[in-house]
C-alpha cells in the first residue's frame, strides 16, 4: 500500500493573492495579536525584589553530604576531580586512623576539598560521577561576591551542617 | 496699553503655553512608548524612577545633558550642529495652526485655543511637516558616515514618495469641508456622525499611512533602521543633539496625531452635557481634554503599530508609495470632487 504524504497546508512558493498583497488584513491580525499581549501578564521577574523559583533539579551550588550517622560521605576517590571538565575541583585525600575515624564513613577521607566556583561550569558531572552520593548540586544560586578569593569554596563551606536531614534529589 | 500689544502678548503667552504642553507630551510620549512597548512584549519596562517610572523622561533628559558633546573629526562641523535644530524646530512650529479647544473667554475677550488661524491652515501643516526632513538629510551628510548618508537619502526618498500622497489624501477632505481653515474644518465636525473620517474613510486611511511614513515610524522607519543602518542618520550623534533628534521625532508624532484628530476625528468635539457647554471657559477646558484624549488614542495606535508591523523593505516602500497610495489618493480626490459636483 502506498504511503500517502499529506500536502503542506501552505504553498509558500506561490505568488500572493490580491487580498494578501493589500497588507492591511494581515496587519490588523498582527495588531490583534499584539493587543492580546498588551493585556496579558508580564513575565518579568523583578529580581532583587522577587526571586525566581528554580526547578527541583536545578544545578546550583554544590553541597557535600553526610550519611545517616552524620559522617562525611566523601572518600576522596577523586572521581569528581577527574571528571570535572573545568578542572575546578581540588581534593587532597588522607587516612583517618585515630579517633577522628568516626567523623568519616570510610577510613579514607578528603583532607582538602575545594571547588573554584569561578571555573565551575555547573555541568553536574561531579554529582553524576560520585559513587558515594557525597556531592550534590543544590538550589542555591546567588553566589555573587566582590572578592575573587571568596570564590574558592572550601570543604567547610560546602559541607552540610551536622544534623541536616537526609534528602536526595535523585 | 494698545489693543495690538495686548493681542501680541496673548499670542506670545499662548505660544509659550502650547509649546510647553507639547514638550510635556513629547516627554511622556517617549515614556509611553517604552512602557507600552514593554507591555506589548510581556515585559514591565522602566518603572524605577518615581512611581510607575513616572520621572523616567526627566532621568533621560538629564542623562542626555550630562553626556559629552562630541563632534566627529571628519564631520562638517556647521551642518552637524545645525541639523538637530533643523529637524526639531519644524515639528514644534507644526502645532501653530491646530485648534485645541473652543474659545476661552477672559475679561470679555475671546481667546481661541489656537496660536494662529491662517486661511492656509492645512497647507501650512503640509509645508512645515516636510521641513524636518532637511535636518535629517543634513545630519546624514554632515556626519560623514556611510550609514548616516544612507539614512539621510532614504529619508529624502521617503519624503518625496509620501508627501504627495499625504497632500492628495487631504484634498478630498478640503473639497468636502470647502475650507483650509483648521478652525472651520473642526467646527464643521460638531457631531460624531459629522467627523470627516466617516465621509473620507479612504482619505483617512491614506493620510494615516502617509503620516506614519512622514514621522518615520515603523513600518516606515527606514531612515533610522537600527538593524541595517545602526541608527541611520543619527548614528554619529550623541548627547543632547541626539536628544533633540529624538524629541523632534516624538514631537513630530504628537503634532501629526493632533492634525489627524483635528482633520478627521472631530477635533475637540464630543457630546458633552449642557452645563459644560453653557460655560465657555469650562467648555474650553473640556474641549481641550477631549482633544488630548483623542490625541492620546492616536499616539497609542502609532505605538501599537510600531510594535506590531515589521519594517518595509526599501523597494516595497517605494512600490507602496507610488503604485498604491498615490493612485488611491488621486482616485479619492477625483471621486470626492465628482460627488460634490453632482
Amino acid at each position: 500500500m502506498a504511503v500517502r504524504i499529506p500536502k503542506p497546508k501552505h504553498n509558500f512558493s506561490r505568488t500572493m493573492t490580491f487580498w494578501e498583497r493589500l497588507w492591511l488584513p494581515a496587519s490588523l491580525r498582527g495588531l490583534r495579536v499584539t493587543l492580546k499581549h498588551f493585556f496579558s501578564r508580564n513575565i518579568t521577574v523583578e529580581y532583587p525584589r522577587e526571586k525566581p523559583e528554580v526547578a527541583p533539579r536545578y544545578r546550583g551550588l554544590h553541597r557535600l553530604k553526610r550519611d545517616e550517622q552524620g559522617r562525611e560521605r566523601c572518600t576522596a576517590c577523586m572521581l569528581c576531580s577527574y571528571v570535572c571538565p573545568a578542572n575546578a575541583i581540588h581534593v587532597v585525600p588522607a587516612h583517618a586512623t585515630g579517633p577522628e575515624r568516626e567523623l568519616y564513613s570510610e577510613e579514607r577521607y578528603a583532607a582538602v576539598y575545594e571547588i573554584n566556583m569561578l571555573r565551575c561550569i555547573f555541568c553536574g558531572f561531579c554529582e553524576e560521577a560520585c559513587p558515594c552520593g557525597a556531592i550534590y548540586m543544590g538550589r542555591e544560586w546567588e553566589t555573587a561576591d566582590r572578592d575573587l578569593d571568596h570564590f574558592i569554596y572550601t570543604k567547610e563551606m560546602l559541607l552540610e551542617p551536622e544534623g541536616t536531614p537526609l534528602e536526595f534529589t535523585e | 496699553m494698545s489693543e495690538t500689544l495686548i493681542a501680541l502678548l496673548i499670542d506670545a503667552a499662548k505660544a509659550a503655553v502650547f509649546v510647553g504642553v507639547l514638550m510635556a507630551w513629547v516627554a511622556y510620549t517617549t515614556f509611553g512608548e517604552r512602557r507600552f512597548a514593554s507591555f506589548f512584549q510581556d515585559r514591565i519596562g522602566p518603572n524605577r524612577a518615581g512611581p510607575f517610572g513616572f520621572f523616567q523622561p526627566l532621568a533621560d533628559g538629564f542623562k542626555f545633558l550630562f553626556k559629552e558633546d562630541f563632534v566627529p573629526k571628519f564631520a562638517d562641523r556647521l551642518l552637524y550642529r545645525v541639523a538637530p535644530v533643523a529637524s526639531f524646530v519644524p515639528t514644534i512650529v507644526l502645532i501653530g495652526v491646530i485648534p485645541f479647544g473652543p474659545d476661552l473667554v477672559i475679561a470679555g475677550r475671546r481667546i481661541p485655543l489656537q496660536i494662529a488661524d491662517p486661511n492656509f491652515g492645512v497647507l501650512y501643516f503640509l509645508a512645515v511637516a516636510s521641513f524636518s526632513v532637511y535636518g535629517v538629510i543634513m545630519a546624514g551628510w554632515a556626519s560623514n558616515n556611510k550609514y548616516s548618508i544612507m539614512g539621510g537619502m532614504r529619508a529624502a526618498a521617503m519624503m518625496i514618495s509620501y508627501e504627495v500622497s499625504l497632500g492628495l489624501a487631504v484634498v478630498g477632505l478640503i473639497l468636502v469641508a470647502g475650507s483650509t481653515h483648521m478652525s472651520t474644518i473642526v467646527a464643521q465636525q460638531d457631531t460624531i456622525g459629522g467627523w470627516y473620517i466617516w465621509q473620507q474613510p479612504l482619505g483617512f486611511l491614506l493620510f494615516f499611512i502617509a503620516s506614519l511614513a512622514e514621522t518615520h515610524r515603523t513600518p516606515f522607519d527606514l531612515p533610522e533602521a537600527e538593524q541595517e543602518l545602526i541608527g541611520g542618520y543619527h548614528t554619529e550623534y550623541g548627547s543632547m543633539q541626539l536628544g533633540l533628534f529624538q524629541m523632534g521625532e516624538f514631537a513630530h508624532m504628537v503634532a501629526t496625531c493632533t492634525i489627524i484628530v483635528a482633520l478627521f476625528l472631530g477635533g475637540w468635539h464630543f457630546p458633552m452635557p449642557a452645563f459644560i457647554t453653557g460655560d465657555p471657559n469650562l467648555y474650553a477646558l473640556a474641549g481641550a481634554a477631549v482633544f488630548s484624549v483623542k490625541t492620546f488614542v492616536m499616539i497609542f495606535i502609532f505605538i501599537w503599530i510600531r510594535w506590531t508591523v515589521p519594517r518595509f523593505r526599501y523597494d516595497q516602500l517605494m512600490r507602496l508609495g507610488w503604485k498604491v497610495l498615490l493612485p488611491l489618493a488621486l482616485a479619492n480626490a477625483l471621486v470626492t470632487a465628482l460627488v460634490i459636483l453632482l
